[in-house]
Protein backbone atom coordinates (compact mmCIF):
# COMPACT_ATOMS: atom_id res chain seq x y z
CA UNK A 1 0.00 0.00 0.00
CA UNK A 2 1.44 3.74 -0.61
CA UNK A 3 0.81 5.56 2.65
CA UNK A 4 -2.12 7.88 3.50
CA UNK A 5 -3.23 9.29 6.81
CA UNK A 6 -6.07 8.27 8.68
CA UNK A 7 -9.26 10.34 10.40
CA UNK A 8 -11.94 9.31 11.82
CA UNK A 9 -14.76 11.96 12.55
CA UNK A 10 -17.72 11.74 15.01
CA UNK A 11 -20.01 12.91 12.61
CA UNK A 12 -21.32 12.79 8.61
CA UNK A 13 -21.01 16.79 9.05
CA UNK A 14 -17.05 16.36 9.94
CA UNK A 15 -16.68 13.52 7.54
CA UNK A 16 -17.76 15.15 4.36
CA UNK A 17 -15.65 17.78 5.26
CA UNK A 18 -12.99 15.71 5.59
CA UNK A 19 -13.75 14.33 2.33
CA UNK A 20 -13.21 17.62 0.69
CA UNK A 21 -9.69 17.60 0.78
CA UNK A 22 -7.75 16.52 -2.13
CA UNK A 23 -7.64 13.00 -2.51
CA UNK A 24 -9.57 11.87 0.26
CA UNK A 25 -11.33 9.02 0.09
CA UNK A 26 -14.43 7.39 2.47
CA UNK A 27 -13.24 3.86 4.61
CA UNK A 28 -16.36 1.79 5.27
CA UNK A 29 -15.81 -1.78 6.96
CA UNK A 30 -12.69 -1.35 4.17
CA UNK A 31 -13.41 -5.51 2.79
CA UNK A 32 -12.75 -4.11 -0.72
CA UNK A 33 -10.93 -0.93 0.34
CA UNK A 34 -7.99 -2.24 1.56
CA UNK A 35 -7.34 -5.05 -0.09
CA UNK A 36 -7.68 -2.81 -3.43
CA UNK A 37 -4.65 -0.38 -1.39
CA UNK A 38 -3.13 -3.54 -1.13
CA UNK A 39 -2.77 -3.55 -4.71
CA UNK A 40 -2.44 -0.16 -5.63
CA UNK A 41 -5.32 0.31 -7.70
CA UNK A 42 -5.39 3.18 -5.16
CA UNK A 43 -3.29 5.56 -3.80
CA UNK A 44 -5.95 8.11 -1.43
CA UNK A 45 -3.98 10.69 0.47
CA UNK A 46 -6.45 10.69 3.60
CA UNK A 47 -8.97 7.30 4.07
CA UNK A 48 -12.19 8.78 6.08
CA UNK A 49 -13.03 6.39 8.06
CA UNK A 50 -16.96 6.05 9.05
CA UNK A 51 -16.76 3.90 11.33
CA UNK A 52 -17.19 5.88 14.30
CA UNK A 53 -20.34 7.85 12.92
CA UNK A 54 -23.03 6.44 15.38
CA UNK A 55 -25.62 8.07 13.13
CA UNK A 56 -25.20 5.70 10.26
CA UNK A 57 -25.67 2.83 12.32
CA UNK A 58 -28.57 0.36 13.02
CA UNK A 59 -31.65 -0.74 11.49
CA UNK A 60 -35.24 0.32 12.39
CA UNK A 61 -38.83 0.75 10.63
CA UNK A 62 -39.84 4.32 9.21
CA UNK A 63 -42.99 5.81 10.20
CA UNK A 64 -44.20 4.80 6.75
CA UNK A 65 -43.50 1.03 6.91
CA UNK A 66 -40.33 1.20 5.14
CA UNK A 67 -36.70 -0.49 6.81
CA UNK A 68 -34.22 1.56 7.30
CA UNK A 69 -30.73 0.80 7.19
CA UNK A 70 -27.82 2.90 8.17
CA UNK A 71 -25.14 3.49 5.35
CA UNK A 72 -22.20 2.39 8.27
CA UNK A 73 -24.49 -0.40 9.13
CA UNK A 74 -22.33 -4.18 9.29
CA UNK A 75 -23.88 -6.63 7.10
CA UNK A 76 -23.64 -9.32 10.49
CA UNK A 77 -26.38 -6.40 11.81
CA UNK A 78 -28.49 -6.81 9.28
CA UNK A 79 -28.77 -10.28 9.02
CA UNK A 80 -29.07 -10.13 12.62
CA UNK A 81 -31.30 -7.29 13.10
CA UNK A 82 -33.77 -7.10 9.94
CA UNK A 83 -34.60 -10.61 10.28
CA UNK A 84 -37.67 -10.62 11.64
CA UNK A 85 -39.20 -7.58 9.61
CA UNK A 86 -37.75 -8.16 6.19
CA UNK A 87 -36.47 -11.67 6.17
CA UNK A 88 -34.94 -11.42 2.49
CA UNK A 89 -32.92 -8.78 2.93
CA UNK A 90 -31.63 -10.29 6.57
CA UNK A 91 -30.87 -13.45 4.16
CA UNK A 92 -29.19 -12.10 1.49
CA UNK A 93 -26.72 -9.88 4.73
CA UNK A 94 -26.29 -13.09 6.21
CA UNK A 95 -24.64 -15.11 3.17
CA UNK A 96 -22.12 -12.26 1.99
CA UNK A 97 -18.63 -13.71 1.97
CA UNK A 98 -17.77 -14.82 6.06
CA UNK A 99 -18.59 -13.74 9.29
CA UNK A 100 -15.39 -12.00 9.65
CA UNK A 101 -15.83 -10.34 6.56
CA UNK A 102 -19.74 -9.75 7.79
CA UNK A 103 -18.33 -7.89 11.08
CA UNK A 104 -16.80 -5.07 9.19
CA UNK A 105 -18.27 -5.07 5.64
CA UNK A 106 -21.20 -2.31 5.06
CA UNK A 107 -24.00 -1.58 3.11
CA UNK A 108 -22.70 1.32 2.11
CA UNK A 109 -19.45 0.68 1.07
CA UNK A 110 -21.47 -2.51 -1.25
CA UNK A 111 -23.42 0.34 -2.95
CA UNK A 112 -20.81 2.76 -3.54
CA UNK A 113 -18.43 0.20 -5.02
CA UNK A 114 -21.30 -1.29 -6.97
CA UNK A 115 -18.96 -4.88 -7.74
CA UNK A 116 -21.05 -6.29 -10.68
CA UNK A 117 -20.95 -9.37 -8.48
CA UNK A 118 -22.15 -8.18 -5.33
CA UNK A 119 -25.17 -8.90 -3.30
CA UNK A 120 -27.09 -5.89 -1.97
CA UNK A 121 -27.14 -4.05 -5.39
CA UNK A 122 -29.81 -6.58 -6.40
CA UNK A 123 -31.87 -6.02 -3.06
CA UNK A 124 -31.58 -2.03 -3.28
CA UNK A 125 -32.94 -2.40 -7.19
CA UNK A 126 -35.23 -5.56 -6.41
CA UNK A 127 -36.83 -3.57 -4.02
CA UNK A 128 -36.69 -0.14 -5.16
CA UNK A 129 -35.11 1.27 -2.68
CA UNK A 130 -34.15 4.58 -2.16
CA UNK A 131 -30.02 5.46 -1.35
CA UNK A 132 -30.08 8.40 0.87
CA UNK A 133 -26.52 10.48 0.94
CA UNK A 134 -25.27 13.31 3.34
CA UNK A 135 -26.50 15.61 -0.14
CA UNK A 136 -30.25 14.04 -1.88
CA UNK A 137 -32.30 10.81 -2.01
CA UNK A 138 -31.44 8.30 -5.28
CA UNK A 139 -33.64 6.38 -6.42
CA UNK A 140 -31.90 2.66 -7.02
CA UNK A 141 -33.29 2.90 -10.33
CA UNK A 142 -31.29 5.92 -11.16
CA UNK A 143 -28.45 5.00 -8.78
CA UNK A 144 -26.77 2.00 -10.57
CA UNK A 145 -24.82 3.15 -13.48
CA UNK A 146 -23.02 -0.01 -14.71
CA UNK A 147 -20.18 -2.17 -13.35
CA UNK A 148 -18.48 0.25 -10.46
CA UNK A 149 -20.09 3.03 -11.34
CA UNK A 150 -22.83 5.11 -9.55
CA UNK A 151 -24.32 8.31 -9.55
CA UNK A 152 -22.46 9.02 -6.43
CA UNK A 153 -20.51 12.26 -6.65
CA UNK A 154 -16.90 12.43 -5.46
CA UNK A 155 -17.17 12.99 -1.57
CA UNK A 156 -20.95 11.82 -1.19
CA UNK A 157 -21.63 9.30 1.68
CA UNK A 158 -24.35 6.82 1.93
CA UNK A 159 -26.03 7.68 5.25
CA UNK A 160 -29.13 5.71 4.81
CA UNK A 161 -30.76 3.29 2.87
CA UNK A 162 -34.90 3.04 2.95
CA UNK A 163 -36.06 -0.75 1.70
CA UNK A 164 -40.41 -0.35 1.00
CA UNK A 165 -41.08 -4.50 2.68
CA UNK A 166 -42.05 -6.60 0.26
CA UNK A 167 -44.78 -9.05 1.08
CA UNK A 168 -42.86 -11.84 0.31
CA UNK A 169 -39.10 -12.19 -0.82
CA UNK A 170 -35.91 -14.04 -1.45
CA UNK A 171 -32.40 -13.78 -3.06
CA UNK A 172 -30.87 -16.79 -4.37
CA UNK A 173 -27.35 -16.69 -5.21
CA UNK A 174 -25.29 -19.71 -6.99
CA UNK A 175 -22.04 -18.59 -5.35
CA UNK A 176 -18.59 -18.84 -6.37
CA UNK A 177 -17.03 -21.05 -4.71
CA UNK A 178 -14.00 -19.25 -4.28
CA UNK A 179 -14.77 -15.54 -3.72
CA UNK A 180 -18.27 -16.37 -2.30
CA UNK A 181 -19.20 -13.50 -4.41
CA UNK A 182 -22.69 -13.81 -6.53
CA UNK A 183 -21.69 -15.84 -9.95
CA UNK A 184 -25.06 -15.12 -10.28
CA UNK A 185 -27.40 -13.78 -7.75
CA UNK A 186 -31.44 -13.37 -8.24
CA UNK A 187 -33.61 -10.93 -6.06
CA UNK A 188 -37.31 -11.29 -6.49
CA UNK A 189 -39.69 -9.23 -4.48
CA UNK A 190 -43.56 -9.33 -4.36
CA UNK A 191 -45.44 -6.13 -3.35
CA UNK A 192 -48.97 -5.46 -3.42
CA UNK A 193 -48.99 -3.57 -6.73
CA UNK A 194 -46.15 -5.79 -8.33
CA UNK A 195 -43.32 -8.52 -8.36
CA UNK A 196 -39.71 -6.70 -9.16
CA UNK A 197 -36.80 -9.20 -9.90
CA UNK A 198 -33.12 -8.24 -9.95
CA UNK A 199 -30.02 -9.80 -11.33
CA UNK A 200 -26.18 -9.51 -10.01
CA UNK A 201 -23.33 -11.77 -11.04
CA UNK A 202 -24.49 -11.52 -14.44
CA UNK A 203 -24.30 -8.67 -16.65
CA UNK A 204 -21.11 -6.48 -17.94
CA UNK A 205 -23.42 -3.59 -16.86
CA UNK A 206 -23.81 -4.60 -13.69
CA UNK A 207 -27.11 -5.11 -11.75
CA UNK A 208 -30.54 -5.24 -13.93
CA UNK A 209 -34.04 -5.78 -13.20
CA UNK A 210 -35.37 -8.64 -15.23
CA UNK A 211 -38.45 -7.19 -17.36
CA UNK A 212 -40.19 -10.41 -18.89
CA UNK A 213 -39.83 -11.84 -15.08
CA UNK A 214 -41.56 -9.03 -13.40
CA UNK A 215 -44.61 -9.11 -16.05
CA UNK A 216 -44.99 -12.88 -15.58
CA UNK A 217 -45.03 -12.71 -11.83
CA UNK A 218 -46.76 -10.06 -11.29
CA UNK A 219 -49.41 -12.17 -13.15
CA UNK A 220 -48.67 -15.79 -11.11
CA UNK A 221 -46.31 -15.83 -8.49
CA UNK A 222 -44.90 -19.27 -9.04
CA UNK A 223 -41.92 -20.69 -10.62
CA UNK A 224 -43.50 -22.05 -13.28
CA UNK A 225 -44.65 -18.57 -14.47
CA UNK A 226 -41.19 -18.13 -15.48
CA UNK A 227 -40.79 -21.74 -17.82
CA UNK A 228 -39.64 -20.79 -21.31
CA UNK A 229 -38.47 -17.24 -19.96
CA UNK A 230 -35.10 -16.56 -20.91
CA UNK A 231 -31.99 -13.96 -20.90
CA UNK A 232 -29.52 -13.51 -23.33
CA UNK A 233 -25.62 -14.21 -22.51
CA UNK A 234 -24.54 -12.25 -25.74
CA UNK A 235 -23.94 -9.12 -23.01
CA UNK A 236 -22.88 -11.38 -20.10
CA UNK A 237 -20.32 -11.89 -17.95
CA UNK A 238 -18.04 -14.40 -19.75
CA UNK A 239 -15.00 -15.23 -17.26
CA UNK A 240 -13.20 -18.59 -16.09
CA UNK A 241 -15.71 -19.15 -13.99
CA UNK A 242 -18.77 -19.29 -16.66
CA UNK A 243 -19.51 -18.23 -20.05
CA UNK A 244 -22.10 -16.15 -20.52
CA UNK A 245 -24.86 -18.73 -21.96
CA UNK A 246 -23.77 -20.34 -18.45
CA UNK A 247 -24.97 -17.01 -16.38
CA UNK A 248 -28.01 -16.57 -18.46
CA UNK A 249 -29.26 -20.05 -17.64
CA UNK A 250 -28.33 -19.48 -14.24
CA UNK A 251 -30.37 -16.10 -14.20
CA UNK A 252 -33.77 -18.49 -14.77
CA UNK A 253 -32.73 -21.49 -12.19
CA UNK A 254 -31.72 -18.88 -9.52
CA UNK A 255 -35.10 -16.82 -10.38
CA UNK A 256 -37.26 -20.11 -10.03
CA UNK A 257 -35.56 -20.73 -6.67
CA UNK A 258 -35.90 -17.86 -5.46
CA UNK A 259 -39.90 -17.38 -5.99
CA UNK A 260 -40.13 -20.50 -4.64
CA UNK A 261 -38.36 -19.64 -1.18
CA UNK A 262 -39.89 -16.12 -1.22
CA UNK A 263 -40.84 -15.66 2.44
CA UNK B 1 3.42 8.39 12.12
CA UNK B 2 0.96 8.27 14.71
CA UNK B 3 0.13 6.81 18.17
CA UNK B 4 -2.31 4.52 18.59
CA UNK B 5 -3.33 2.76 21.92
CA UNK B 6 -5.54 -0.20 22.01
CA UNK B 7 -6.25 -2.90 24.94
CA UNK B 8 -4.53 -6.48 24.18
CA UNK B 9 -5.53 -9.18 25.25
CA UNK B 10 -6.53 -7.64 28.67
CA UNK B 11 -3.53 -5.27 28.74
CA UNK B 12 -2.77 -1.23 27.48
CA UNK B 13 -0.59 -1.83 24.49
CA UNK B 14 0.16 1.31 22.09
CA UNK B 15 2.66 2.13 19.22
CA UNK B 16 3.87 4.29 16.80
CA UNK B 17 2.01 3.40 13.26
CA UNK B 18 1.73 4.58 9.96
CA UNK B 19 -1.56 4.99 8.33
CA UNK B 20 -1.59 2.00 6.01
CA UNK B 21 -0.45 -0.74 8.71
CA UNK B 22 -2.44 -3.31 9.03
CA UNK B 23 -3.77 -4.46 12.51
CA UNK B 24 -1.99 -7.51 11.77
CA UNK B 25 1.25 -5.50 11.09
CA UNK B 26 0.73 -4.03 14.65
CA UNK B 27 0.06 -7.04 16.54
CA UNK B 28 3.07 -9.14 14.93
CA UNK B 29 6.28 -6.41 14.50
CA UNK B 30 5.15 -3.86 17.18
CA UNK B 31 3.36 -6.10 20.19
CA UNK B 32 5.63 -9.19 18.73
CA UNK B 33 1.98 -11.02 19.51
CA UNK B 34 3.06 -13.71 16.03
CA UNK B 35 0.64 -16.17 16.71
CA UNK B 36 -1.73 -13.84 14.52
CA UNK B 37 -0.66 -15.52 11.12
CA UNK B 38 -0.60 -13.88 8.08
CA UNK B 39 -1.53 -16.37 5.52
CA UNK B 40 -3.03 -14.91 2.44
CA UNK B 41 -2.49 -10.95 3.03
CA UNK B 42 -5.56 -10.56 0.90
CA UNK B 43 -8.84 -11.24 3.22
CA UNK B 44 -9.35 -14.98 1.88
CA UNK B 45 -7.73 -17.40 4.24
CA UNK B 46 -9.02 -16.24 8.11
CA UNK B 47 -5.64 -17.56 9.60
CA UNK B 48 -5.27 -13.60 11.24
CA UNK B 49 -8.53 -14.12 12.23
CA UNK B 50 -8.64 -12.10 15.82
CA UNK B 51 -11.89 -10.64 17.92
CA UNK B 52 -12.10 -7.00 18.00
CA UNK B 53 -14.50 -5.76 20.65
CA UNK B 54 -15.66 -9.44 20.91
CA UNK B 55 -16.11 -9.81 17.32
CA UNK B 56 -14.70 -11.87 14.69
CA UNK B 57 -12.34 -10.18 11.75
CA UNK B 58 -9.65 -10.28 9.71
CA UNK B 59 -6.39 -8.43 11.69
CA UNK B 60 -5.30 -8.45 7.91
CA UNK B 61 -8.23 -6.48 6.15
CA UNK B 62 -8.19 -3.43 8.90
CA UNK B 63 -5.79 -0.66 10.35
CA UNK B 64 -4.25 -0.22 13.28
CA UNK B 65 -5.90 3.51 13.54
CA UNK B 66 -9.20 1.74 12.86
CA UNK B 67 -8.78 -0.71 16.09
CA UNK B 68 -7.59 2.41 18.46
CA UNK B 69 -9.33 2.72 21.76
CA UNK B 70 -10.76 -1.32 21.43
CA UNK B 71 -10.36 -4.31 23.35
CA UNK B 72 -8.64 -7.16 21.21
CA UNK B 73 -7.86 -10.47 22.16
CA UNK B 74 -5.22 -12.94 20.04
CA UNK B 75 -4.62 -15.91 20.16
CA UNK B 76 -2.26 -15.61 22.57
CA UNK B 77 -5.45 -14.53 25.05
CA UNK B 78 -6.96 -17.60 24.66
CA UNK B 79 -5.14 -20.08 27.44
CA UNK B 80 -6.58 -20.04 31.01
CA UNK B 81 -4.69 -17.43 33.41
CA UNK B 82 -2.28 -20.31 34.43
CA UNK B 83 -1.11 -21.06 31.55
CA UNK B 84 -2.65 -24.49 30.18
CA UNK B 85 -5.06 -24.30 27.74
CA UNK B 86 -8.32 -23.46 27.56
CA UNK B 87 -11.50 -25.86 26.51
CA UNK B 88 -11.35 -24.72 23.16
CA UNK B 89 -7.67 -25.13 22.41
CA UNK B 90 -7.48 -28.43 24.11
CA UNK B 91 -10.13 -30.24 21.72
CA UNK B 92 -8.45 -29.02 18.99
CA UNK B 93 -5.54 -31.29 20.75
CA UNK B 94 -7.90 -34.32 21.50
CA UNK B 95 -8.92 -34.28 18.44
CA UNK B 96 -6.46 -33.59 16.31
CA UNK B 97 -7.82 -30.66 14.65
CA UNK B 98 -4.23 -29.33 13.26
CA UNK B 99 -1.60 -30.85 11.30
CA UNK B 100 0.56 -27.52 10.54
CA UNK B 101 -1.27 -25.56 12.64
CA UNK B 102 -0.63 -22.52 10.77
CA UNK B 103 -4.36 -21.65 10.20
CA UNK B 104 -4.77 -22.51 13.84
CA UNK B 105 -5.17 -19.53 15.38
CA UNK B 106 -7.32 -18.42 12.99
CA UNK B 107 -9.82 -21.25 13.56
CA UNK B 108 -9.68 -20.93 17.11
CA UNK B 109 -10.58 -16.97 17.61
CA UNK B 110 -13.20 -18.29 14.81
CA UNK B 111 -14.63 -21.03 16.90
CA UNK B 112 -14.82 -19.33 20.25
CA UNK B 113 -16.82 -16.26 17.83
CA UNK B 114 -19.40 -18.75 17.20
CA UNK B 115 -19.54 -20.51 20.45
CA UNK B 116 -20.26 -17.32 21.91
CA UNK B 117 -23.12 -16.36 19.80
CA UNK B 118 -24.04 -19.97 19.31
CA UNK B 119 -23.39 -22.39 22.48
CA UNK B 120 -24.82 -25.82 20.94
CA UNK B 121 -23.56 -25.17 17.19
CA UNK B 122 -24.76 -27.79 14.70
CA UNK B 123 -21.82 -29.85 12.49
CA UNK B 124 -24.01 -27.41 9.50
CA UNK B 125 -23.94 -24.48 11.71
CA UNK B 126 -20.16 -24.93 12.47
CA UNK B 127 -18.85 -25.72 8.38
CA UNK B 128 -20.67 -22.42 7.79
CA UNK B 129 -19.08 -20.35 10.27
CA UNK B 130 -15.95 -21.34 9.11
CA UNK B 131 -16.15 -20.73 5.36
CA UNK B 132 -13.77 -18.02 5.81
CA UNK B 133 -11.22 -20.01 7.62
CA UNK B 134 -8.79 -21.99 5.09
CA UNK B 135 -6.85 -24.92 6.37
CA UNK B 136 -4.47 -26.85 3.92
CA UNK B 137 -3.77 -30.15 5.99
CA UNK B 138 -6.45 -31.35 7.76
CA UNK B 139 -9.76 -31.95 5.71
CA UNK B 140 -11.63 -29.73 7.89
CA UNK B 141 -13.11 -32.99 9.43
CA UNK B 142 -11.16 -32.85 12.77
CA UNK B 143 -11.75 -29.44 13.21
CA UNK B 144 -15.47 -29.70 13.34
CA UNK B 145 -15.22 -32.24 15.33
CA UNK B 146 -13.16 -30.54 17.53
CA UNK B 147 -15.12 -27.11 18.01
CA UNK B 148 -18.20 -29.78 18.10
CA UNK B 149 -16.60 -31.40 21.31
CA UNK B 150 -16.10 -28.24 23.21
CA UNK B 151 -19.54 -27.37 23.32
CA UNK B 152 -20.06 -30.39 25.05
CA UNK B 153 -21.62 -32.20 22.05
CA UNK B 154 -21.42 -35.75 21.30
CA UNK B 155 -19.19 -36.19 18.04
CA UNK B 156 -18.83 -39.37 17.12
CA UNK B 157 -21.49 -39.07 14.24
CA UNK B 158 -19.37 -36.29 12.76
CA UNK B 159 -18.73 -37.04 9.25
CA UNK B 160 -16.45 -36.29 6.64
CA UNK B 161 -17.74 -34.22 3.80
C1 LIG C 1 -13.57 -12.68 1.45
C2 LIG C 1 -14.62 -11.70 1.00
C3 LIG C 1 -15.85 -12.18 0.56
C4 LIG C 1 -16.83 -11.30 0.14
N1 LIG C 1 -18.01 -11.82 -0.31
C5 LIG C 1 -18.99 -11.00 -0.75
C6 LIG C 1 -20.24 -11.50 -1.19
O1 LIG C 1 -20.50 -12.70 -1.16
N2 LIG C 1 -21.17 -10.61 -1.62
C7 LIG C 1 -20.94 -9.28 -1.61
O2 LIG C 1 -21.82 -8.53 -1.98
N3 LIG C 1 -19.78 -8.77 -1.17
C8 LIG C 1 -18.80 -9.60 -0.74
N4 LIG C 1 -17.62 -9.06 -0.27
C9 LIG C 1 -17.46 -7.59 -0.27
C10 LIG C 1 -17.97 -7.03 1.06
O3 LIG C 1 -19.38 -7.13 1.12
C11 LIG C 1 -17.56 -5.58 1.28
O4 LIG C 1 -17.79 -5.35 2.63
C12 LIG C 1 -18.33 -4.53 0.51
O5 LIG C 1 -18.35 -4.76 -0.86
C13 LIG C 1 -17.71 -3.15 0.71
O6 LIG C 1 -18.15 -2.64 1.91
P1 LIG C 1 -17.13 -1.97 2.92
O7 LIG C 1 -17.97 -1.36 3.97
O8 LIG C 1 -16.15 -2.99 3.35
O9 LIG C 1 -16.52 -0.81 2.06
P2 LIG C 1 -15.02 -0.34 1.82
O10 LIG C 1 -14.20 -1.47 1.36
O11 LIG C 1 -14.55 0.41 2.99
O12 LIG C 1 -15.26 0.69 0.64
C14 LIG C 1 -15.66 0.30 -0.66
C15 LIG C 1 -15.91 1.56 -1.50
O13 LIG C 1 -17.06 2.24 -1.05
C16 LIG C 1 -16.74 3.56 -0.59
N5 LIG C 1 -17.58 3.75 0.58
C17 LIG C 1 -17.55 3.02 1.73
N6 LIG C 1 -18.57 3.39 2.55
C18 LIG C 1 -19.25 4.38 1.91
C19 LIG C 1 -20.40 5.17 2.23
N7 LIG C 1 -21.11 5.00 3.37
N8 LIG C 1 -20.80 6.12 1.35
C20 LIG C 1 -20.13 6.28 0.17
N9 LIG C 1 -19.05 5.56 -0.19
C21 LIG C 1 -18.62 4.62 0.66
C22 LIG C 1 -15.26 3.56 -0.37
O14 LIG C 1 -14.71 4.85 -0.55
C23 LIG C 1 -14.78 2.58 -1.42
O15 LIG C 1 -14.69 3.19 -2.66
C24 LIG C 1 -16.60 -9.91 0.17
C25 LIG C 1 -15.38 -9.41 0.63
C26 LIG C 1 -14.40 -10.28 1.06
C27 LIG C 1 -13.11 -9.74 1.55
S1 LIG D 1 -4.08 -13.28 6.18
FE1 LIG D 1 -5.91 -12.24 6.65
S2 LIG D 1 -7.37 -13.43 5.62
FE2 LIG D 1 -5.53 -14.43 5.05
S1 LIG E 1 -3.32 -27.38 9.99
FE1 LIG E 1 -2.08 -26.82 8.35
S2 LIG E 1 -3.26 -25.27 7.40
FE2 LIG E 1 -4.62 -26.06 8.85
Amino acid sequence: MYNFDVVVPGSVAEAVAALGEEDAQALGGGQTLIPTLKQRLASPSVLVSLSGIAEIKGVCKTDDGQLSVGGGTTHATVAREAAGTFAGLAGLAGHIGDPAVRNRGTIGGSLANNDPSACYPAAALGTGATIITNAREIAADDFFQGMFTTDLEEGEIITEVRFPVPEASSYQKFEQPASRFALVGVFVAKFADGVRVAVTGASNDGVFRWDEAEAALSANFAPEALDGLTVSGDDMINDLHGTGAYRAHLVGVMAKRAVAAAS
Amino acid sequence: MTQVSMTVNGKAASGEVEGRTLLSSFLRENLHLTGTHVGCDTSQCGACVVHVNGEAVKACTILAAEAAGAEVTTIEGMANADGSLSVLQQSFQDHHGLQCGFCTPGMVMSAAALLKENPKPTEAEVRDYLEGNICRCTGYHNIVKAIMAASGQEVAAVAAE
